[in-house]
């Protein structure tokens, strides 16, 4: 029996009921890699140019062979002893390069990690180690997470979608979407700050978590954002999705922003049904807004129509399961996300970039410097690439007393307006006392790989239904409605109030439920079916 | 269009940032920073009244989602060897921080 495209639920009850072996779904999970990934990202390797590397998935930049052993034969031992092996038992999986992971080489994508090996584990990979989880190995991201495509990893080949490998992966969390599609793995972590789960979930066809802020802990996660950086699982049905994120939800000591709110039982909370529920569509969703460098005006565009469509059909679905669907619902700041995030995230991009300097760990210039400032220009200088320097020198213009025109404080304010927003729609006592929104989730789906990158202006643009999200610290989970005319996925996403992920999971679940007879369920990336023929 | 960050800023961010740019790195670095403020500058059409407060964070933090301080003990490093481990350059268990040159103040 083959296990790499079984859901990760159907996985683990094969494994407690000793009808498979731990050891046996690595196994196969191991081949599939073999078999789809191709070359493994390296630090400044050659790009993909031969047929192969062209058609190959390129999610790993490394595979724990012997890590996953021991752990699955340590899950098998526990089933033999009779002991409970955990909700997630024998279920493989991988982590973004972003997490710490004891004893294992962790990056972040980058030169300046490229021989780090991390002295501790991250919390959320603790988790789901307890929870019987077994890691495959790191998967490849943007740079430091900087990025929408995935295309600004040092680690090379990049990324490439598995639903048509000439187009990207969507990003930051882009290795882990290409892994979960491409059955390398039945559930990946990933980080959201301003979509990185949501997005490349939606490129790659599968559901995507951003956690409440503080809902899952952040020890561990290198940084990037530090006020919206989200871990949460990328999964290929919605169910994964809520048994992950019951094993790594919830309070922990060591994240001082990890909140002391007692963790639900997800799955309960999923099967709740939708009657009743009512869920929002907000045209301020449905285009993209902008500042054009030529015209220097605000222009507006709508999204794509095969999008659009495929968003209010799901809208149709819930309607005909009892939810009232509340249009025209007002997010007059939605189309601040992007430069707000620009402010805030470059600024706090800078603040946690600085630690990295060629003395007390990480990459170190070979050439020869007279002191330590010229250390720290020539080590920094070679090892971040442009994405991360990007950042820097923008957070550190934003912030420079010399250069302050109250940029960083007018997008504190900014991001005060975009909760405010989301509180008001889903305030109980308001006008429109919505228990969700529901909205696209990318302006497009999966473009060509190179046909953005290097412009970080319009990439930045392709988070713009996603970023307000992180701006408020609420909830957001895509999954995916159906394809476009070129077999791309399309994913929707749906935004709930502080805490309400459970809701959130019961509305993608009662989709997923009354969509399953739909011939475009049954779709597999064309490198995955051609292994089955 | 009038440039935002002109080389000379851009020099100076460079030296705040220590960061050794090659001259064709650093002009596409300005340029696109240049591109970046154009999109930044929208912030300031939106009208915000005096009452609009600043949000360090999007979600509040109360007294119903905030932990409790931890207790103030002080513990030995577990990850000790493996943190040293990673130096560049050692000398008994010392980190090797290099020669930080003086500058005299104007």
């Amino acid at each position: 029996m083959k296990t790499c495209d079984l859901p990760a639920y159907a996985i683990a009850d094969l494994v407690r009921t000793r009808q498979i072996s731990a050891v046996e779904v690595l196994e196969d999970a191991l081949e599939r890699i073999r078999r789809v990934d191709g070359r493994l990202g390296e630090v400044d390797a050659p790009r993909a140019e031969s047929e192969e590397d062209l058609s190959s998935v390129h999610a790993f930049t490394q595979v724990t062979e012997d890590y996953a052993r021991e752990q699955a034969q340590k899950i098998d031992q526990l089933v033999k002893d009779g002991e409970n092996p955990g909700p997630l038992a024998g279920v493989p999986y991988t982590a973004k390069d972003i997490f710490t992971v004891k004893g294992v080489r962790t990056t972040a994508g980058s030169k300046i990690l490229s021989n780090y090996i991390a002295p501790y584990s991250a919390t959320v990979v603790e988790r789901m180690e307890a929870a019987g989880a077994v890691m495959l190995g790191k998967v490849n991201l943007d740079e430091f997470t900087y990025g929408s495509s995935s295309e600004s990893s040092t680690y090379k080949p990049v990324p490439r979608n598995p639903w048509d490998t000439s187009r990207v992966v969507g990003g930051s969390s882009g290795g882990s979407a290409a892994a979960v599609a491409a059955g390398e793995g039945a559930i990946s972590l990933g980080t959201d700050t301003g979509g990185s789960i949501r997005h490349p979930a939606a490129f790659c066809g599968t559901v995507g978590l951003k956690p409440t802020y503080g809902r899952v802990s952040r020890y561990g996660l290198i940084a990037f954002g530090s006020s919206l950086d989200c871990p949460g699982p990328l999964t290929r049905n919605v169910t994964d999705a809520a048994i992950t994120l019951q094993a790594i939800a919830g309070h922990d000591a060591r994240d001082a922003t990890s909140a002391a709110v007692p963790v639900p039982d997800y799955l309960a909370e999923m099967e709740k049904e939708v009657r009743g529920l009512r869920i929002g569509l907000s045209e301020e969703f449905f285009r993209v807004t902008y500042f054009d460098a030529e015209s220097m005006e605000l222009v507006e565009n709508p999204i794509d129509d095969q999008i659009r469509e495929a968003v209010l059909s799901v809208a149709g679905f819930l309607a005909q399961l009892g939810a009232d669907i509340v249009t025209d619902v007002p997010m007059p700041h939605t189309k601040y996300g992007v430069p707000t995030y620009f402010v805030i995230s470059r600024v706090e991009a800078s603040s946690n970039l600085l630690r990295f300097d060629g003395v007390k760990y990480g990459y170190r210039t070979s050439q020869s410097f007279k002191d330590l400032p010229e250390l720290y220009r020539k080590t920094r200088g070679e090892g971040f690439g442009v994405e991360p320097k990007l950042r820097m020198l923008m957070g550190i213009y934003l912030s420079a007393a010399q250069f302050d025109k109250g940029y960083y404080q007018r997008a504190l304010k900014a991001r005060a307006l975009i909760r405010q927003d989301f509180e008001t729609v889903f305030d109980p006592r308001g006008k429109y006392r919505l228990d969700a929104l529901l909205t696209p989730t990318a302006p497009s789906t999966a473009f060509p790989i190179g046909s953005v990158y290097g412009d970080s202006v319009l990439m930045q643009y392709s988070d713009q239904l996603t970023a307000t999200t992180n701006h408020a610290g609420i909830p957001g989970l895509s999954f995916p409605v159906g394809f476009d005319r070129d077999n791309l996925p399309i994913g929707a996403q749906v935004l709930g109030p502080d805490y309400s992920e459970g809701r959130l999971l019961g509305i993608a679940r009662a989709y997923e439920e009354v969509t399953e007879e739909k011939a475009w369920r049954n779709l597999k990336p064309p490198l995955v079916a051609a292994l089955d023929s | 269009m009038e440039e935002r960050i002109p080389r000379k800023d851009f020099q100076r961010l460079a030296e705040l940032a220590s960061l050794e740019l090659p001259e064709q790195e650093a002009e596409y670095l300005r340029k696109e920073l240049n591109k970046q403020m154009i999109s930044i500058e929208v912030l300031e059409s939106i009208p915000i009244d005096a009452e609009t407060g600043t949000a360090a964070h999007g979600l509040p933090y109360t007294e119903f989602n905030s932990p409790a301080p931890r207790e103030d003990i002080a513990s030995q490093d577990p990850h000790r060897q493996a943190i040293l481990d990673q130096a560049p350059e050692l000398e008994d268990d010392y980190i090797v921080v290099p020669d930080i040159s003086h500058q005299e103040l104007e």
